[in-house]
């Protein structure tokens, strides 16, 4: 039987979104005197996972690489973490054409986080608040600060209401964590898709989806601070660093309303209720979050049974191979392409083989991306800036909008979680076998080396030609983004301490 | 039809020569590992038959990772392997670069032991060509000409129906009409080619046929005595699968970050690993028996567009060198790396195990297939730390995945089909 999750060594975002504390702001900080950081960090009141009576201020705590080497972490442990952690998501060229960050989205324009070493943050606390009190928390919070950190910036956000800038519904689709560890800790195949994940695809120090442990930094359980560490439940006599933690990815998108609306409009020719259906394509969604196209009958693992939870997030596109309700590359087909571990059909012993040798070509061509457990993320995000509303957005002139999302998703593989969704996914100009487009929201339009035009949106059309909407402008930047590790309390305790 | 062909030439360096070849090899790109396919030392562009094609230098990092079995690592010399996939016979691939550009050839195997004569280098190189012990193209017979044909044609019928605007439902016949009459105007123009190809080579449909037989009436025949081996054959695999040392530390950050400058710089990449077969008898005959079935399956079973599940591998190849110490694997597939190795990991882990492990490190499997690769992370570190890097690289159809090519071959069958159901016009303009 496995061993219990202690949830007050977890911190809240893990397991909460805070709904309630509607008010939030991130701050990036630069460790300026060391015994002061240590000394707040050790001090510090952070959030945990245990359920309690809800306080009206709430604190996470995550660090950057080059934060735990400012906080005097040794090299050794440092880089027991993901290496893509240590390499940090701004600073590495390759990283950046990998993940699209290239053109308006290169980290060389980036607010913060991006090479310039002055914009690096090295600690990222997140304060959530109830209505009303997140202003004297943060003006307190800065009061301490004073002598232990250097404030790069606040990250505002505003509360949208469940609504991110362009008007959708957002947050819909989530991962349902497996924090009762009912799954089991091995390697079987998944023949149809589930919505409920291994605990360790996102908590670090238990099993993940191929019933492995993710690396992270074991110790030697020597000195007063390591013995405080959990153990490794795969090397019982080291003390794990990652245990209860999490990676934390932190992108500051801009998101273009105004541009957004106003080429939909162009595309609709006026017509309100077309703009609104390529809007609803594009993104793969309707407006108010149903889903396009309809439950399965067979309730999907993980999915609450109620009718809102099933019209939302209780569907396949195994019924939409050709993509005529949901197009193939709208953004939440690309985000999270909902399938199993082999294409769907019947599941005899035969059938399976053959499926599994790939000498079914009914379904090679729906086969293109498969295994979705092993890509998902976590998502914790908040809306920032000015919500506009669509006639607004509409009216000219337009006054420049600030406005868009801060991007969070916690995961334990950032290669195989993050970095593959984005990468390969999101990023991607040839995604499911799609001839050439980029996401129809996220994609950064450009002209790779070999592909001249990625700014094409295909909507299958019943009876007739597809319907193709190209020459797309970029309507979300990347301006700002860092990998963090969020640890558990007690290894937050032995970071601030040891 | 013009059956695949494959060649790689390997030729020793010459001790102190790397950093110089290093350089000239640089020489032949526009971007780093990306071959200038107008570059003046090998004019790769100009090569019509000509799929793919890499120069990379074979310096063998996990060496030394035999002594983890006992065995002191005998020194090995570092390669220059030059390969590549072309169509026909890839000897005569060899001739004709031989004979475009023998300057250029010159100046690069002038750093190899035994350096080629200007008179006798095709011989040369044929003398070194190194036979695959298995290969995998996509789809058997399509020439590189068909893939710029069926490009132009796939592009031009895109435009044309965008051009014809958003058709109303139910005109599908009509459409199919209009545009198989745009494609014979445009093919009467000279502006659109459909070449047919010349008949297979009597001699290679013969080989190929007897190998169709050959192999499973060898299996056949062997089965008696198959049989009678397989409890012993199970204790020896056991044994060994319990035993053998697990390699899969990380790899040096260096080294992925070298390699990472080369990869992503447009939408295929190329793969280059190398490593050494585990010592002793066993292994040696189980990855040689292995790697004979896994090119049977490659050549009679896939060929048509995937390669088990996999659609995104355009060629590949398994190659024995040094008296098959050491096996060389090569590909060349669309996407980025973790996509590809999560192909592997997700979809394939069966059959990477079945060859791999019997490689030095991989990670432990059981009954030959299960494990392995499903260990994902030290799957994924072993890749890394057997990786080689490509200095030079050629791709003849940029920006064309293999399923690409795959669709604009389902739009130049949908031209030369009679008749067609509006369901079979609907997925043919879909693949449009």
């Amino acid at each position: 039987v496995s061993a219990p999750v202690d949830f007050s060594d977890v911190q809240g975002l893990l397991r909460f979104g805070y709904k309630h504390h509607t008010e939030s702001a991130f701050a990036l900080l630069r460790v300026h005197n060391r015994a002061a950081a240590r000394a707040w960090l050790a001090a510090a009141q952070v959030g945990s996972a245990a359920k309690g009576p809800l306080p009206p201020t709430v604190l996470q705590i995550a660090f950057s690489a080059p934060g735990l080497r400012e906080l005097g972490v040794p090299e050794p442990v440092i880089t027991g973490f993901a290496p893509e952690f240590v390499a940090g998501l701004g600073t590495d060229p390759n990283r950046a054409r990998r993940l699209g960050d290239v053109g308006n989205n290169d980290p060389a324009h980036w607010q913060w986080g991006g090479p310039s070493e002055p914009l690096l943050p090295h600690v990222l606390v997140m304060v959530y608040a109830m209505p009303g009190r997140l202003d004297a928390c943060c003006l307190a919070l800065e009061s301490h600060w004073a002598v232990a950190f250097e404030l790069v910036r606040w990250l505002p956000t505003t509360d949208m209401g469940g609504v991110e800038p362009f008007g959708f519904t957002d947050g819909i689709s989530q991962p349902e964590v497996d924090w009762s560890r009912e799954l089991p800790a091995e390697d079987h195949d998944s023949l149809a898709y589930r919505n409920l994940s291994c605990l360790g695809e996102f908590v670090l120090g238990y099993p993940n989806e191929y019933g492995r442990y993710t690396v992270r930094p074991l110790l030697e359980p020597v000195g007063a601070a390591a013995l405080q560490l959990p153990r490794a439940e795969d090397a019982p006599d080291r003390a794990d660093l990652g245990r209860n933690g999490s990676y934390l990815v932190l992108r500051t998108l801009r998101q273009d309303v105004p541009g957004f609306w106003r080429f939909l409009d162009a595309q609709a020719g006026g017509d309100s209720a077309e703009r609104q259906r390529v809007a609803e394509a594009m993104v793969g969604r309707r407006m108010d979050g149903q889903a396009l196209v309809a439950p399965e009958a067979v309730p999907v693992q993980g999915v609450g049974q109620d009718a809102a939870a099933r019209a939302q997030n209780g569907f396949t596109f195994d019924a939409d191979p050709a993509g005529l309700r949901c197009p193939v590359g709208a953004h939440i087909r690309r985000a999270n392409p909902r399938n199993a571990d082999l294409p769907p059909g019947t599941q005899g012993l035969v059938a399976r083989a053959v499926r599994m040798l790939g000498l079914d070509s009914a379904v090679l061509h729906g086969d293109a991306v498969a295994s979705v457990r092993f890509h998902r993320v976590l998502r914790r995000g908040r809306e920032y800036g000015q919500r506009i509303s669509l006639a607004e957005a509409l009216a000219r002139p337009v006054a420049p909008v600030e406005t868009g999302l801060q991007f969070i998703c916690l995961c334990a593989d950032l290669a195989r979680q993050f970095e593959f969704v984005q990468g390969a996914w999101i990023a991607g100009s040839k995604f499911a076998g799609l001839p050439h487009e980029g996401d129809p929201l996220m994609g950064n339009r450009l002209a790779a080396p070999d592909e001249p035009d990625t700014a094409r949106f295909t909507m299958p059309r019943e009876g007739c030609p597809s319907r193709v909407i190209d020459g797309i402008p970029t309507f979300v930047d990347v301006v700002g983004g860092a990998y963090f590790f969020l640890p558990g309390l007690r290894a937050l305790r032995y970071l601030a301490t040891a | 039809m013009i059956p695949p062909g494959h060649f790689m030439v390997l030729a020793e360096v010459l001790p102190g020569h790397e950093p110089a070849l290093r350089e000239l090899l640089a020489r032949m790109n526009s971007g780093p590992g990306q071959a200038d396919p107008d570059n003046p030392l090998l004019p790769f562009g100009r090569f019509e038959g000509l799929h793919f094609l890499r120069i990379a230098i074979l310096d063998d990092a996990t060496h030394d990772d035999l002594a983890a079995h006992g065995v002191a690592p005998t020194p090995l010399p570092t390669y220059l392997s030059f390969f590549g996939d072309c169509d026909g016979p890839g000897g005569d691939q060899l001739d004709e670069f031989a004979h475009v550009a023998p300057d250029g050839l010159l100046q690069v195997f002038a750093h190899c032991v035994a350096c080629p004569p200007r008179a006798g280098l095709a011989a040369w190189l044929r003398a070194r060509d190194l036979p695959v012990a298995a290969a995998y193209a996509n789809w058997t017979g399509r020439t590189a000409r068909r893939v710029r044909e069926e490009r132009a044609i796939a592009e031009a019928l895109a435009r044309r129906v965008r051009l014809l605007g958003s058709t109303e439902p139910g005109q599908l016949q009509a459409l199919r009409v209009q545009l198989l009459a745009f494609v014979t105007a445009e093919r009467e123009q000279g502006r659109l080619l459909v070449t047919a190809d010349p008949p297979t080579p009597l001699g290679w449909w013969l080989r190929n046929l007897a190998h169709v037989v050959a192999i499973p009436l060898l299996g056949l025949v062997a089965l008696p005595l198959l049989l009678l081996y397989s409890p012993l054959f199970i204790w020896q695999l056991r044994r060994r699968e319990r035993a053998d040392p697990e390699m899969v530390q990380a790899p040096d950050p260096a080294h992925v970050a070298e390699l990472a400058t080369f990869e992503d710089r447009g939408i295929t990449n190329a793969f280059t690993a190398l490593g050494s077969v585990k010592p002793g008898r066993f292994r040696r005959w189980l990855v040689i028996v292995l790697v004979a079935l896994l090119d049977y399956a490659a050549r009679h079973l896939y060929g048509r567009g995937h390669l088990t599940r996999v659609q995104t591998i355009h060629f590949a190849r398994w190659v024995f060198i040094d008296d098959k110490q050491r096996l060389l694997f090569a590909s060349n597939y669309d996407g980025i790396l973790e996509s590809y190795m999560d192909d592997f990991i997700n979809k394939v882990a069966w059959g990477l195990n079945l060859v791999f492990s019997n490689g030095v490190g991989y990670p432990r499997t059981q009954w030959l297939v299960q494990g392995g690769a499903r260990n994902s992370q030290g799957f994924k570190n072993y890749l890394r730390r057997h990786q080689v890097v490509n200095s030079v690289w050629y791709k003849a159809s940029p920006g064309l995945t293999a399923m690409d090519l795959a669709r604009h071959g389902r739009i130049r069958a949908g031209l030369e089909r009679t008749a067609m159901s509006d369901r079979e016009i609907e997925d043919w303009l879909r693949s449009m």
